[in-house]
C-alpha cells in the first residue's frame, strides 16, 4: 500500500509573468478547486478513473480553460473538442474528437470506452452516439466565449495559426487560454489512471485532431504511471510524450521524475510542452519546457501545489 | 552505409491453412508485385518515404486487401477509410480518417504532413482538404467490392461485431479480407519510413477510429526502426505497438527481431496482431501471433520473401 497521489493541469504555454490579476486569479481558484474535489474522491476510496474524470469534467465547465466550455475556436469559428481516458490496470481506454455539442467530452470518451466494442469514435458519429446515450448537450453558445472570439479574429489578423498561446506583442497582452486540460491519479492499491481534454488550437483547420484523444500521445497509463500532455500537440503526437515517460521508467528504469523530465526535454525545442504525471508509488511529476503550465498536485502526505511558472 | 531493405503486409488474421486458391494467387501474386515495385524504387535511390506511400497506393488499389477498394464495410454499408505515415529521420507525420471517397488514402495521409502545419484530419474536413488539393477521388461505390457487401451481410446475421476475420464454421469458409496494408523500408543511408492504411472493421460503428491512423499504434519510425502494424485496432492501440518495438530498441537495448516479437506476444492474446518493421541496419522483421499475416519483404543482400503462414 502507498499513499494516493493527483495531478492535474489546465495548460501549458507562454503565460506571461505580468498576467493581470482578472486573468489569474479565477484560474488559480480553479485550479485549487479541482484539486480540492480530487482529492476528496481519493479520500472517499473512488477509483482514479472516476477521480480524473470528475476532475476534468470540473475543468471543462471552467470557462477559462480550453476544454468544454471556453474551448477555442476552429477557423470556422466553431468549437470542436476532443477527449481521452485511460485505466492503467486494465489498458482499457476511449476517446472521442470533434465534438460540438457535448457538455463533457471526456465523459463521453468514457462511454465509448465502457459501452461500445471500440475505443475511438469521431465527429458526427461521436455526436449520434452522444444523443443515443443520453449525454448532456448544449448549444454552441453554451461552449464559445467572447474571450475566445476576440482570440480567433486576433490569429486571423495575425494570419497565422496561432498555437496554444499567443506571442506577447506591445500592443497584445500575454494569452492565458493555454490548450488543454488534463488529471492524473493514483489510489493507495497503485490503480492508475489518465484523462485529457480540449478544445485544440486557436484557429485550428476544421477536422484538425491533436494529440489529446491519441492513447500514447497525450494521455496514456499502465501500472507504472500515469501521463497527462499539454502544449503544442504536433510535437507531443512525434513524441509520443505520454507513452515515453512510461516506456522510459519500465525498459530504461528511470524515476517518474527523471522519466518525465527527459520526455518533455527531448520533445521538442522550448516553449514545446508539458505534462502531469502519478506513478503506481505515489509520486507527482510536473515538468514543463514552456514559460507556465496551469497545475496543481497533492499527496496523501499533505504536500499541495497550486500553481502556474517554474518554482524558483 | 547498410543495405536497403523493405516490408510489407496485407493484414494479419485468422487466414485458414485451407484457403482457396482462388483467394491465394491473387494475394499472393499482389504481394509479389508489391514488393517488386518497392525493391525497384529501392534500388533506384528512392527516399523510403516515396517507396512506402507508392507501396500501400499500390495495395489500395488492390480490391483483395481491406484498404483503398475492397475496403471493408461499415455497419451502415459504407467505406471509411483511414491511414498513416511518419518520417523516421526529421518524425514528421500524417494521418487521416473517416475518407469516402478519396482512391489513395496513404497519399492524402502525406498531404496532410506536407501541406499542412497539422498531422491529423478526418471526415469532412478531410474530404474537404482532399479535394481543395486536387486529390483523386471517386463515387464511394468503386471502394465498395460484392465480397465486403456479402461479408457485412454475414457478420450481421451473427449480430456482432466482426472482427479483421471470421472464425471458420462448418458453413461458412474462412475470411482473407484481413484488416490494414503498411509497408516499412530502410535505404542504405538509414532512411526509415513507414506507412499504413485501411477500412477498418467490417461491421465497425460508423465514425469509429481503429489503430492505423494513430502514430505510436499501428505506425512508427524513428531514427532506429520504422513499424506498420495490422490486427484487432483496439488491442494495438492499448499496447502502443509500433512504439513498443522501438523503445525495447531504444531503452532496452533489444535487436530488431526480439523486440518486434515480443511487442507482439504482450500486445494480447493469441490472434491479435502482426507488425513488418526495418531496422537502420537494413534488418527486417515480420512478427505475428495470428494463425496469418500476408507478407513479403527483400533486402539488398538478395533475400526476398513472399508468405502467409508461419514458415515451419
Amino acid at each position: 500500500m502507498v499513499g494516493w497521489a493527483i495531478a492535474l493541469h489546465g495548460g501549458g504555454g507562454d503565460i506571461p509573468l505580468d498576467l493581470p490579476d482578472e486573468k489569474r486569479i479565477p484560474r488559480e481558484i480553479a485550479l485549487r478547486h479541482c484539486l480540492d474535489l480530487g482529492v476528496s474522491a481519493l479520500k472517499s476510496d473512488k477509483h482514479p478513473l472516476d477521480v480524473t474524470e470528475l476532475v476534468v469534467r470540473a475543468l471543462e465547465n471552467h470557462p477559462y480553460f480550453n476544454a468544454g466550455k471556453g474551448s477555442v475556436l476552429t477557423a470556422q469559428g466553431t468549437v470542436e473538442m476532443e477527449a481521452s481516458i485511460m485505466d492503467g490496470k486494465t489498458k482499457s481506454c476511449g476517446a472521442v474528437s470533434g465534438l460540438t455539442t457535448v457538455v463533457n467530452p471526456v465523459s463521453l470518451a468514457r462511454l465509448v470506452m465502457e459501452k461500445t466494442p471500440h475505443i475511438y469514435l469521431a465527429f458526427n458519429a461521436a455526436e449520434a452516439f452522444a444523443r443515443e446515450h443520453g449525454v448532456e448537450t448544449g448549444e454552441s453558445s453554451y461552449f464559445i466565449t467572447p474571450e475566445n472570439i476576440a482570440r480567433l479574429k486576433q490569429a486571423k489578423e495575425l494570419n497565422r495559426v496561432q498555437l496554444d498561446y499567443t506571442v506577447p506583442t506591445p500592443e497584445i497582452p500575454g494569452d492565458s487560454q493555454i490548450g488543454t486540460v488534463g488529471c492524473v491519479a493514483v489510489d493507495r492499491s497503485g490503480n492508475l489512471a489518465a484523462a485529457t481534454s480540449t478544445g485544440g488550437y486557436v484557429n485550428k483547420m476544421a477536422g484538425r485532431i491533436g494529440d489529446s484523444p491519441l492513447i500514447g500521445a497525450g494521455t496514456y497509463a499502465n501500472h507504472i504511471c500515469a501521463v497527462s500532455a499539454t502544449g503544442i500537440g504536433e510535437y507531443i503526437i512525434r513524441a509520443t510524450l505520454a507513452k515515453e515517460v512510461a516506456a522510459l521508467m519500465e525498459y530504461k528504469g528511470l524515476s517518474l521524475t527523471e522519466a518525465a523530465a527527459y520526455a518533455v526535454e527531448q520533445s521538442g525545442p522550448r516553449g514545446t510542452c508539458g505534462l502531469v504525471a502519478v506513478s503506481a508509488n505515489g509520486e507527482v511529476a510536473m515538468p514543463f519546457n514552456t514559460n507556465g503550465m496551469f497545475r496543481a498536485c497533492a499527496t496523501e502526505d499533505g504536500y499541495t501545489e497550486v500553481a502556474i511558472w517554474p518554482k524558483n
